[in-house]
């Protein structure tokens, strides 16, 4: 046969095949089977919750609270409304059917895909495990979860407690590090999600296309903060606390959809500036208030966005890193270069560069100049300025003003709120992907809606078959003109045809 | 190279300009649309004859009256599509208010495939426009008269700043897949549909691959079997003599029934064609000599030639094959591992009808699956049991004449296809 050399497969082989024909049993169809792994997410999730913040620490140094809020409140809320509407969501809807295929029916039935394999990434390593693992099982699918090794406390914690609270025959828990994610792209899937960088979705990309594996990719981007002059004190201070949240209180800025940079005028961005420092002051008392950097590599990735002589002498906050614990102090930059790697790269860091512009509109420029990004933020109370951000910029979602959940008065944070919003589906345009979920769009991300017609053979239009001639076309012409009337004096010889 | 990269380029200029985006402007490409299949009906037909010497009926039925109807249909809901949607806010938000908001892609890449080279081009093309987006068509060489026919009309009827017909074949395509689109949709096999999603990913394109498959027609003898017999025809036969993604590819029967069904078939297509089908202006001939090569290498293989019970004529100079039935043919000769897009019609038979769902989900989940059959209990489960991009009870081809998601969600799955969602 050659000399081909062997990887190892890991097993993998057999472990899909088995997915395959748990799958085919027809057993994760039933609607109550999928209700069932619902309610054994939620009982994980709430049975497990000490455990599930200790890994979250463990791991990333996430406070408890900041846990709880993005990965385990939010989630157990996002099951437990999927479990509310699920029956709604797997429900066929009818289709509307032209009259002259009367009697006829038409329904779109959702159906699963079948054997699904999701990627999930580090810094939200349960929510962005669970999230689409319970989008994926609603829709009756069997699963194969590959939890990032860079959280590998919460890695473990999933490969333990699936198999107790799921159907373990069905839904696999797959560890390992980027070898065995190669290795599972070997294989055919029904769908694959991953969350994670571009590099690596453009190898799972390239590695599906092998096997026509469709793909889902929730990539990252620099997410941009338009900040506009707001007129009261009171609405600025709001302002200014949500987003010191979205950036400092979600992972330490370590999360797709945090705040990446700040575009403000230049004559405000002084009173920005002291703002952001008197807050960070009050809600960061004390330094586990914030997650720390993951491991040293992204410790030393942030440190060398820092270090060139002109980014580093932009900085008018914080600055200070300590590779014994791996905080990164909050930090704020004043224009640093654009063309320097802080301003080109997804910062995924507690680093806030603010950059100046003469006037606010111009912000639209500057965002349209980057990539497109899987979230805009903008503060500002001027309708016509939204617009033009709506209608000419382009990105996953907007989100004015940022409606942040005030779960303590100290740590606000526009993430779970996003996260909260179900019924708006999450995901990315251009450079930051593709594919929805959160809600119902993770229900069909996992679905195929298939197209049923049932016809009778009571009624039968001769004009529909050969030998051809001109007055079965011109009765076809009715047809698809709706022309109904015409059609039946046809029919009946009544009207030249 | 160049010449795709400057084009890339021209249209991403154009479609940052805005000049896409107003609603104005997509009803004027769909009102101009609507009108080149009106205005061009003649030469359109004649492109499609001398590219398929599909016959007349068959080009209007098939291709230009679909356009007009999705033209219409697009024109009709278009600020309904463009509308923002309300969505619901939750009290943890309380004050806000959300929306969903549809915003074109940027500019798309459009591969249509050579059996309907008009429908698969103009198709998706009517949805990418009425989205608000810059299009590039590269219409199948394989179809060279409906190629020429659309590169010569396109401009004269669209804004021709913001809509590109490219031709060429396997080096143009090439050219045009290392440029960086916002959506590349692809409609045809599914070897050239993974060179099109390895393209894409290197740019992080999402795709939409609309591929083959063999669709399976199942039968008993609940039916009204004269009926039955015209339908299954048409949608074989019918439909560009068998090449077509959604062309009934063969027919599960039980042994009892099937010698009726294949009485009933022939009778049918005496009807249709006549006693010398070959000479039929009402048949479509096979689109080359590659096609007909493959065609007849697939009839020739031992144990499937002496298979044939009706038809097998073939005529090399005019690329006909005539309408022909096979019983029984061996499950793992190649017509039946290969989707076969041609006039053979395999019918398999089994014992009891209920063996069909083992047989059908043994193979790759197709793009169609057709039942036949007032049983409603076998209704059900064929529902239920067999995964198809779309499913059709009693009838054949139809459904994509509905404003069902049969386009261009029309998309299957599995190693068909993928679905929307790459929206993929």
């Amino acid at each position: 046969m050659g000399t081909m050399e062997e990887k190892p497969l890991l097993g993998l082989g057999k472990l899909v095949s088995s997915l395959g024909e748990v799958y085919k049993s027809g057993r994760t169809r039933d609607l109550s089977w999928r209700q069932s792994q619902l309610k054994g997410l939620i009982r994980l999730l709430t049975e497990k919750e000490e455990e599930i913040l200790d890994v979250l620490h463990h791991d990333l140094g996430k406070h408890r609270t900041e846990a709880f809020r993005d990965e385990v409140g939010v989630l157990v809320k996002s099951v437990k409304n999927t479990l509310q509407n699920l029956q709604k969501w797997a429900a066929p809807e009818k289709a509307q059917t032209p009259l002259v295929s009367f009697p006829a029916t038409a329904l779109v039935v959702p159906e699963p895909l079948g054997v699904v394999l999701i990627f999930s990434c580090w810094n939200l390593p349960l929510g962005l495990a669970l999230e689409p693992v319970s989008g994926a099982l609603a829709a009756g699918n069997a699963v194969v979860l590959k939890p990032s090794e860079l959280a590998p406390s919460t890695a473990a914690f999933l490969a333990a407690n699936i198999p107790r609270y799921l159907d373990s025959e069905a839904v696999k828990v797959v560890q390992g590090g980027p070898e065995v994610g190669e290795q599972l792209m070997e294989h055919r899937w029904d769908k694959v999600l991953f969350t994670g960088s571009a590099r690596v979705g453009r190898m799972i990309m390239t590695k599906a296309a092998k096997h026509l594996t469709p793909v889902a990719l929730e990539l990252g981007s620099k997410c941009p903060c338009i900040v506009d002059w707001l007129d009261s004190k009171r609405d600025s201070q709001v302002a200014v606390n949500r987003i010191a949240g979205a950036k400092w209180s979600t992972c330490a800025g370590q999360a797709c959809i945090a705040i990446d940079y700040i575009l403000v005028e230049e004559q405000f961005a002084p009173i920005l500036i002291e703002l952001l420092k008197s807050t960070l002051e009050r809600f960061f008392t004390k330094p586990e208030y914030m997650a720390r950097i993951l491991n040293e590599k992204q410790f030393r990735r942030l440190g060398s966005l820092l270090e060139s002589h002109k980014v580093a002498r932009s900085v008018v906050h914080g600055g200070a890193m300590d590779p014994k614990t791996l905080i990164v102090e909050p930090t704020i930059l004043l224009n640093p270069p654009l063309d320097s790697d802080i301003m080109t790269e997804e910062i995924f860091g507690p680093i806030l560069p603010v950059i100046t512009v003469r006037k606010i509109e111009d912000s639209i420029e500057f965002v349209n100049s980057k990539p497109k990004p899987l979230a805009i933020y903008a503060f500002t109370g001027n309708e016509k300025l939204k617009e033009r951000i709506i209608k000419e910029t382009s990105s996953g979602s907007v989100t004015f003003n940022d409606a942040i959940v005030q779960v303590y008065m100290y740590a606000p944070s526009c993430l779970s709120d996003r996260y909260g919003l179900e019924s708006l589906p999450f995901g990315g345009i251009g450079q930051s992907g593709f594919g929805q979920y959160h809600g119902k769009y993770s229900f069909e991300m996992f679905s195929h809606k298939k197209a049923v017609l049932k016809r009778s053979f009571l009624i039968e239009f001769m004009f529909r078959y050969p030998p051809w001639d001109g007055s079965k076309l011109g009765m076809l012409r009715h047809v698809f003109r709706y022309d109904y009337v015409s059609l039946f004096l046809a029919l009946l010889g009544l009207r030249r045809r | 190279m160049e010449d795709a990269r400057s084009w890339a380029a021209e249209l991403r200029g154009r479609f940052e300009e805005g000049l896409t985006r107003a609603a104005e402007w997509r009803a004027a490409q769909l009102r101009g649309l609507l009108r080149m299949a009106t205005e061009m009906e003649a030469e359109m037909c004649d492109a499609l004859h001398a590219d398929l010497a599909k016959p007349r009926t068959e080009a209007c039925l098939h291709e230009i009256s679909l356009i007009k109807s999705s033209c219409l249909f697009a024109l009709k809901n278009l600020k309904k599509w463009m509308k923002p949607q309300k969505v619901q806010a939750k009290l943890m938000t309380f004050p806000s208010a959300a929306r969903i908001t549809a915003e074109p892609l940027g500019v798309v890449l459009i591969i249509s495939a050579w059996n309907y080279p008009l429908l698969l081009s103009l198709d998706p093309v009517i949805g990418a426009l009425a989205a608000g987006n810059a299009v590039v068509l590269k219409p199948s060489e394989v179809a060279p008269a409906t190629s020429s026919l659309l590169a010569e009309l396109l401009p004269r009827f669209v804004d021709g700043r913001c809509v590109k017909v490219v031709q060429g074949g396997v080096p143009e395509t090439t050219a045009l897949l290392e440029q960086k689109w916002d959506k590349i949709f692809y409609t045809g096999n599914s070897q050239v549909g993974r060179i099109v999603m390895t393209a894409a990913a290197k740019h992080l394109t999402p795709v939409v691959l609309e591929l083959g498959g063999k669709c399976p027609l199942v039968i008993d003898s609940t039916v009204d079997l004269h009926v039955a017999a015209k339908r299954i025809a048409a949608g074989k036969w019918g439909c560009n003599n068998g090449q077509a993604c959604i062309a009934p590819d063969f027919i599960i029967t039980t042994s009892s029934f099937a010698p009726k069904l294949i009485e009933e078939l022939k009778k049918v297509l005496g009807k249709f064609y006549g006693k010398d089908p070959l000479g039929s202006a009402d048949l479509s001939r096979i689109v080359n000599s590659n096609h007909f090569n493959r065609l007849k290498t697939l009839m020739d293989e031992e144990m499937v030639f002496e298979k044939i019970v009706f038809g097998g004529q073939m005529d090399a100079y005019q690329l006909k094959i005539a309408p022909t039935i096979l019983l029984d043919v061996p499950l793992d000769s190649a017509i039946m591992r290969e989707e076969i897009f041609g006039p053979f019609l395999p019918i398999i038979t089994v014992d009891k009808i209920n063996e069909c769902f083992g047989l059908i989900n043994s193979m790759s989940k197709p793009l169609a699956a057709y039942l036949f059959s007032r049983n409603s209990k076998l209704q059900d489960k064929f529902e239920r049991s067999i995964s198809a991009g779309g499913m059709l009870l009693n009838d054949t081809s139809i459904h994509v004449t509905n404003a069902l998601p049969s386009r261009p969600d029309q998309g299957s799955f599995g190693t068909q296809g993928r679905p929307k969602e790459c929206e993929i």
